[in-house]
């Protein structure tokens, strides 16, 4: 038994509340009638079910979700952590932002598990992004007093720049990304056919001054503070390496300059 | 109806009313406007990856697509006049889906499925047997062509109108409505080929 080939679409429209009060009158009286056609609405009503039934629409990844949280944070004025409204003037604003940081660095001693994790995670993920997205450096060269003033004006600290090629690690560049709702410069090294991102903030007045060692989605993380600032470097290298990529890196900073 | 069978390869076309793809950086979005763009955004996350993820049939391009898609959605966000939230971020990430897909030529695979269906690729039955239902069914979902999947998914998954389906994919609302007859019947074809061995929905 077969549905009237004519009715095919005005079948779809009823099923989908497409039609007005008349015409559905008119179908549901025409396929009273129609075995045919009730066939196909039972048809198209079962599929309907299957349809809609769990398991058919995906849902997003957590860490999507968190991604495109962390991602519009990043978009958003610094002042959205404050609860008074945000003034325009730019001390103000960076007051906020300092005050914000401290905020979350406060968060990193009060709950170590949920704000490093997170910050660890988008450190993590800027990483990944810096790779996936060809957006390794926005200044790209070897020569450290290229890097170093490149960053002039562009985030209010300098982060301190070395060649560390002799000891396995040559500079590649820098860029300026986004973390934790700041510009955060970040200097690209190489480990062989490896990368390093070494993202560098203030440490806050409440930072915590001990060094942390991690492993995430198999990437490895070493953080560290030295002269007022605190060091995140985030590779794919192993523990150990990214270990002696930070003993290099803080002994040449310490013992100024070759 | 055959006529067509060879030259009836519709395309999908970006959709308008979506902010451009290259909305310049502009000042930082402010507080409040951030707060109502999560208010009335963020809930329809699930429904743009499922959009994505159907569309591109692959996890980790779906990802992308979505998030580039609420981050061009929250630089645009000044161009939102009201209305129906969820199918303005839809226009975005299906004009994300349509960027991508322009820069992976491969990902047009699987639109011969008119002559290839039971070609040399596992048989539907053959995953319905081995695999649980919605599986089998998300599956044959995705191997269904381009606007058909799309108008279909629009339509029964997210529970958009003729209309709104018509606005977003700029086909007039008949041929919105023949591809979702289209769809069904191809859908249909492949479910209930299977028939009697539990694919019969308990409605």
């Amino acid at each position: 038994m077969t549905a009237c080939e004519d009715r095919t679409l005005q079948l779809q429209a009823l099923i989908d509340g497409e039609l007005d009060a008349a015409n559905s009158l008119a179908t549901e009286a025409h396929i009273a009638g129609c075995p045919g056609c009730a066939e196909e609405l039972a048809r198209l009503e079962a599929m309907r079910a299957s349809l809609r039934a769990p398991g058919l629409a995906y849902a997003a990844p957590s860490d999507l979700r968190e991604r495109i949280d962390w991602a519009l944070a990043a978009e958003t004025a610094p002042a959205r952590r404050a609860s008074t409204r945000p003034s325009r003037t730019r001390p103000w604003l960076s007051a906020l932002a300092g005050a914000a940081v401290a905020a979350s660095l406060t968060l990193l001693i009060a709950a170590p598990q949920l704000a490093t994790v997170r910050l660890e995670d988008q450190l993590v993920s800027s990483h990944v992004r810096s790779l996936l997205a060809d957006h390794l450096t926005d200044v790209a060269t070897s020569n450290e007093h290229v890097v170093k003033p490149w960053f002039n004006g562009k985030i209010d600290f300098a982060p301190p720049v070395v060649e560390l090629a002799d000891q396995g690690f040559p500079l590649a560049g820098g860029r300026l990304d986004y973390v934790g709702d700041a510009v955060t410069p970040a200097i690209v090294y190489h480990r062989r056919l490896h990368t390093i991102n070494l993202f560098v903030r203030r440490a806050g007045a409440f930072s915590s001054l001990t060094g942390v060692m991690s492993r995430r989605d198999g990437y490895s993380l070493v953080r560290w503070t030295q002269g007022g600032l605190e060091f995140w470097a985030v590779s794919d290298i192993s523990p150990a390496d990214l270990e002696s990529f930070r003993r290099a890196f803080v002994g040449s900073i310490a013992a100024p300059q070759r | 109806m055959a006529a067509d069978r060879g030259l009836f390869r519709p395309q999908l076309v970006f959709s308008a009313d979506a902010p451009a793809s290259e909305s310049a950086r502009t000042a930082p979005v402010s507080p409040d406007q951030a707060a109502r763009f999560r208010e009335l955004m963020l809930p329809h996350l699930d429904a743009a990856y499922n959009l994505a993820r159907y569309l591109a049939r692959d996890p980790v391009a779906a990802e992308d697509i979505v998030q580039d898609a609420f981050l061009r959605a929250f630089r645009g966000f000044h161009t939102f006049a009201g209305g129906n939230a969820k199918a303005w971020l839809f226009a975005i990430v299906r004009n994300g889906f349509l960027d991508w897909r322009k820069t992976s030529p491969r990902n047009d695979l699987g639109e011969e499925f008119l002559e290839g269906a039971s070609a040399d690729h596992d048989h539907p039955e053959a995953i319905l047997v081995r695999e649980g239902e919605a599986k089998a069914l998300r599956e044959t979902l995705a191997n269904l062509p381009e606007p058909f999947r799309e108008t279909l998914v629009l339509r029964e998954l997210e529970e958009l109108s003729y209309k709104e389906i018509s606005h977003l994919t700029g086909a007039p609302i008949g041929t919105v409505m023949s591809r979702l007859a289209r769809a069904r019947a191809m859908l249909g074809a492949l479910m209930f080929s299977n028939q009697g061995r539990g694919l019969e929905a308990a409605p």
